[in-house]
């Protein structure tokens, strides 16, 4: 019998107790939407397509962030400048598929894909879930404020000729035997 | 066989390879970058080494290069062994210094043999930090980009454009860390199989230009195993598409076709099926007005054309089952050959020998193997390329022997080549004019058609007295024609080339008769390699009969024996005279045309149905071999357009393999048909094979601007393939292999993962079957008919040439290809031009025809003949006779030039 009581009314007693003393305790959730709660920078929300410091698209539609989706929602198609920048011609994202995990923000080789705090993205048709590139464009820079692809890539830029990227010595001149 | 022992596991290996080679063969990984299976060793790299043991007892060993080391009987060697591992991660180390950190913005990224080597030898971090060197590009021409920064000089580039394709224009240049691989000067690369080094490249120094203009990474194209439609080769392609759009072809593995390599014809001549101008719906003409036509009523129109006196027009460029369906539709006796008159005659003579036991038609293979060749008036390189570049093996023939002679082993490649300088084996070209070909081979006879067959007659009677000679031989041929006999009667594997392009019968009965004359001396089959113009223009030509030509039938509309005509894929104005065809079609009541794009005839048809190209059905062709291969579909059409088969009301269009069936057992000649089709029984639980690759991405947002709720897969019932990534891809047990891919290997390279040995078959694949059996005991000699032309004194004897670009109807339709084409030409020496006071790029009118041509002088073409290129249908060749009298003519209608001619690396200045 007093083992009986042992086991399980006290342990009913002691819980009564901690929730009364829960009365006492600051509330964690807020009273959104008046009051916004804080988000973490590094909180996986609504993706973006940022820039790079020279305000130039950064993605240059490698696709890597399309084949890392593990929901597939993501499509892009390449185009190119005339002098050699590649940029997408369309990037869509269905926000309707996505899962938030990450994936295509750790894929990216140029930071152009982030994922953002913002999670309010609740619409009324599933449609209005389809994102393309004005949709996703921010004219800044994101979470990563440096990292500019083109001045480490040895590719020929318009602004940026061979030789002029990160280590990059001047062209060879094939002509000359010189050491 | 021999056996060697690897980190501990025996292995049964061919001693006449070297390790690498035979390491791959076991399916075991060893990265390497310079070594080539279709190219052998050179030891440039130092990616592929080893540890060798000298015996069981030796604990310590030595480093070797795995592709220099022979696979002798009793080798003891390591791949895993510490020192190895850690050798060749510094040399990937340094290999990779100075390359510029561009993957994501590098169209070989995801199908990167650097990136797999470099991931395969454990290289992740670059230690280095002084600068790297860079390089400028070159524009290289319409098909190629030129990225020079991310090169890591294993030289395979040179190696395969200058020693194997026999190119002239690309070189290493510079030395020490900055070698550079280029032309002298920019330019258009000249090779007409520069786009294989795309594929031979390791990295992205040499990338597909039209593809980066609508760049997917390999993993998002749709693909499936495809046949190349460009000539009658029929090399294995596989095209990629991704969004509804045809992105690029690569080359499919098959060991007796195309092996490792394309043209460019067929490289990057597939465009035409992204083109504007492709037929879109069914449509009824009349006047100037069109009415699109619903499927019902375009089955009453068919129904019309059932009855009455319907005559069906084959075509050379559609498939066998599309051929056969209106065939099946109109009844054998009304169904008419889709080409020349002249090329009929010779199809027929063509498929005549194919019969013969004598004669062996080789593949490309086995082409490779000959070690004396006789072409006779055929331009290889412009009417069958990859050919072209099989012949540019076979007479490196003679440098093996010399090397096997001296134990040279033949993968020893630089060895081989600095052993042998310029032995070849003897290659000899009888033609009008010069050929791509001249610079490798030993003679070289430029003469009209006529003297040409005289000079094959005369090989033939020096070889076998029974057989006849003509009389118009020129008495100053007579030491060729004895070295030509006698070189043939040396070989061990000698090789006739003629065909149906040379306009020329004799030729062909001239071809027979020497190789029959061989074969009496030899007692086996002799190679007879007899091309045709296109896809499958044996094909058509075995449905066909002989009496059935095209003049018949055109014939028969304008003297009211037939009335109503269908017409399949083919634009009658390229295959008769204009007036010949347009008196035909005026009497037809009726007139159906089937075609992919508008042309002449379906500009006067009553009624157009639209056609699937090449990559939106599954067809079957027949190469100039007799191969019948199948090509499966690659992509659905998103138009109103229907593979011929299915218009003409054969079967439905998911019965393609019933069709097949029917066409094997009704078609004389065609009952080895269905052997091309899989087995479904090879296929696990009844799963497909899918035609996306594993990592296909964006399936849920490719369409999702249009509906977000997705569309169902797309269905195909009847074929053995998917739309879609589910399945049993190629990697596991799937029969059949659209897309090579092998976890650590994503790109080309990866296919030494199917082939039951490097170079050898693949095991998920189908080299085709032959159709034709030699059956008929050996015919007797031809005799050669008196064909004397006598021009007057103005005028020249008129032959045909073609060109890579160009002479092809479809690809001449793709825009990169069009970049390389020029305008109809006609070849004259300087002798004919002074004499008519021409000069290079004048234009002239050709004869009493209406058509113009620019004048281009080479010393290379007889004088007194002339060399007419027709051009993308600028020149009707039906028309032109045989003798013409050319005038100046002051029109300038001519779109581009002849600048873009790219006639002989030989000699240059002396054309």
């Amino acid at each position: 019998m007093f083992n009986l009581i042992k086991d399980t009314l006290i342990s009913q007693v002691v819980t009564l107790w901690r929730v009364l003393l829960h009365m006492f305790v600051k509330a964690d959730t807020v009273e959104y939407p008046d009051e916004m709660p804080y988000m973490f920078p590094r909180w996986r929300g609504r993706i973006i397509l940022s820039r790079d410091p020279d305000g130039e698209e950064r993605c240059v539609a490698c696709n890597l962030c399309a084949v890392a989706c593990p929901v597939d929602c993501i499509a892009l198609q390449k185009t190119e400048d005339e002098e050699g920048r590649w940029y997408p011609e369309f990037f869509r994202i269905n926000f309707s598929r996505c899962i938030m995990c990450g994936f295509c923000e750790e894929a990216c080789p140029t930071n152009a894909i982030q994922l953002t705090p913002d999670f309010e993205m609740a619409e009324y048709e599933r449609q209005d879930m389809v994102w393309e590139k004005e949709d996703l464009l921010i004219s800044g820079t994101g979470k990563y404020h440096d990292y500019n692809f083109y001045k480490v890539a040895g590719k020929k830029i318009g602004g940026k000729d061979k030789g002029e990227a990160q280590n990059e010595a001047v062209p060879v001149n094939v002509r000359s035997l010189l050491p | 066989m021999a056996k060697v022992v690897i980190d501990g596991v025996t292995y049964e290996v061919n001693p006449d390879n070297n390790l690498l080679q035979e390491c791959l063969s076991q399916g075991l990984d060893l990265p390497y970058f310079c070594w080539h299976p279709c190219m052998g060793s050179v030891g440039a790299c130092r990616q592929c080494a080893i540890k060798q043991y000298r015996d069981a007892d030796d604990k310590n060993g030595m480093l070797v290069m795995a592709c220099m080391t022979p696979a002798t009987d009793g080798a003891i060697i390591s791949i895993d062994d510490e020192q190895a591992k850690s050798f060749r991660a510094s040399v990937i180390e340094s290999l990779m210094i100075s390359h510029p950190h561009d993957c994501p913005v590098c169209e070989e990224g995801g199908e990167c043999h650097l990136q797999d080597m470099t991931l395969m030898s454990g290289h992740n971090y670059r230690r280095y930090d002084k600068k790297k060197v860079t390089h400028r590009n070159q524009y290289l021409g319409p098909f190629l980009n030129h990225e020079m920064n991310r090169c890591i000089t294993c030289y395979r580039c040179v190696r395969y454009y200058d020693d194997y394709a026999g190119g002239t224009d690309l070189s290493a240049q510079a030395s020490h860390h900055h070698v550079y691989f280029g032309r002298h000067e920019e330019g258009v690369l000249e090779s007409e199989f520069s786009g294989n080094l795309v594929e031979v490249c390791p990295t992205g120094v040499f990338t597909d230009k039209a593809f980066s203009q609508h760049y997917s990474r390999k993993w998002d194209l749709q693909t499936a195993p495809s046949v190349c439609v460009g000539c009658s080769v029929g090399c294995n392609t596989a095209p990629g598409e991704r969004y509804g759009t045809l992105r690029r072809i690569v080359n499919r593995y098959n060991n007796e076709v195309n092996g490792y390599f394309l043209c460019d014809r067929g490289r990057f001549g597939f465009d035409f099926v992204n083109n504007e101008g492709r037929l879109r719906d069914a449509v009824k003409q009349q006047g100037d007005t069109s009415q699109a036509l619903s499927g019902e009523q375009v089955q009453s129109v068919i129904n019309e054309f059932k009855t009455g006196k319907t005559i069906g027009i084959g075509s050379p460029r559609a498939s066998n089952e599309s051929n056969f369906a209106l065939r099946a539709l109109v009844g054998e006796d009304n169904f008419y050959a889709g080409y020349s008159d002249t090329e009929h005659e010779a199809t027929q003579l063509i498929l005549q020998l194919a019969k013969d036991k004598a004669f062996h038609s080789p593949s490309i293979r086995e082409i490779e193997q000959a070690d004396a060749i006789v072409i006779l008036g055929e331009d290889v390189t412009n009417v069958a390329p990859r050919i072209a570049l099989a012949l540019r093996q076979s007479v490196r023939n003679k440098a093996l022997e010399l090397a096997s002679n001296s134990r040279i082993p033949q993968w020893q490649d630089a060895a081989v080549r600095e052993l042998a300088q310029h032995d070849r084996s003897p290659l000899s070209i009888l033609s009008t004019y010069v050929s791509r070909l001249d610079d490798v081979a030993s003679d070289r006879v430029v003469d009209t058609l006529q003297n040409l067959a005289g000079i094959a007659y005369a090989v033939a009677n020096t070889i076998a007295s029974q057989s006849p000679s003509s009389s118009d031989v020129p008495t100053e041929h007579a030491s060729v024609i004895e070295k030509i006999a006698a070189q043939l009667q040396a070989a061990k594997r000698p090789l006739l080339i003629a065909g149906s392009t040379s306009g020329n019968l004799e030729l062909i009965k001239a071809a027979a008769n020497i190789a029959r004359a061989l074969q009496q001396q030899k007692s086996t089959a002799v190679d007879l390699c007899l091309l045709v113009p296109e896809v499958n223009s044996l094909g058509m030509g075995m449905l066909t009969t002989a009496e059935n030509k095209l003049g018949r039938a055109l014939a028969k509309l304008q003297d009211g024996s037939a009335t109503q005509a269908i017409v399949l894929e083919n634009d009658l104005y390229r295959r008769a005279p204009q007036a010949t065809v347009d008196a035909a079609l005026e009497k037809a009541d009726k007139l159906l045309v089937l075609d992919q794009l508008g042309t002449a005839t379906t500009a006067k048809a009553d009624y157009v149905l639209p056609t699937t190209a090449f990559s939106e059905h599954e067809a079957s062709y027949i190469n100039y071999e007799g191969r019948a291969q199948l090509s499966f579909q690659v992509h659905r059409c998103h138009s109103g357009a229907m593979p011929a088969w299915s218009w003409l009301g054969a079967e439905q269009v998911d019965e393609f393999d019933a069709l097949v069936n029917r066409c094997a057992s009704e078609a004389k000649g065609f009952s080895n048909l269905s052997k091309i089709l899989p087995d479904p029984a090879s296929f696990i639980a009844g799963m497909k094979v899918p035609r996306q690759s594993h990592r296909y991405s964006g399936r849920t947002a490719m369409k999702a601007n249009i509906n977000v709720h997705e569309p169902k897969q797309a269905e195909d019932p009847g074929s053995v393939m998917s739309f879609s990534m589910e399945g049993i891809p190629a990697q596991k047990d799937a029969d059949v292999l659209a897309s090579s891919w092998a976890p650590g290997w994503n790109s080309n390279q990866s296919i030494s993962k199917f082939q039951d040995e490097v170079n050898g078959e693949l095991k998920q694949g189908h080299p085709g079957t032959l159709l034709i059996t030699r059956e008929t005991a050996a015919a007797g000699y031809f005799d050669p008919a008196d064909s004397s032309v006598s021009p007057s004194a103005n005028e020249l004897q008129v032959s045909l040439a073609y060109q890579i670009f160009g002479s092809d109807e479809l690809s001449a339709k793709s825009n990169s290809v069009q970049q390389r084409m020029t305008d109809a030409f006609i070849g004259l020496s300087p002798e004919d031009a002074q004499a008519r006071e021409l000069s290079q790029g004048d234009t002239v009118k050709l004869g009493t025809t209406e058509s113009n041509a620019v004048v281009c002088i080479r010393t290379g073409i007889k004088s007194g003949s002339a060399v007419i290129y027709c051009g993308d249908g600028q020149v009707n060749p039906t028309e032109l006779p045989q003798c013409i009298e050319i005038t100046k003519s002051g029109e300038q209608n001519l779109l581009r030039g002849i600048e873009g001619l790219i006639v002989s690396d030989l000699l240059e200045e002396d054309y």
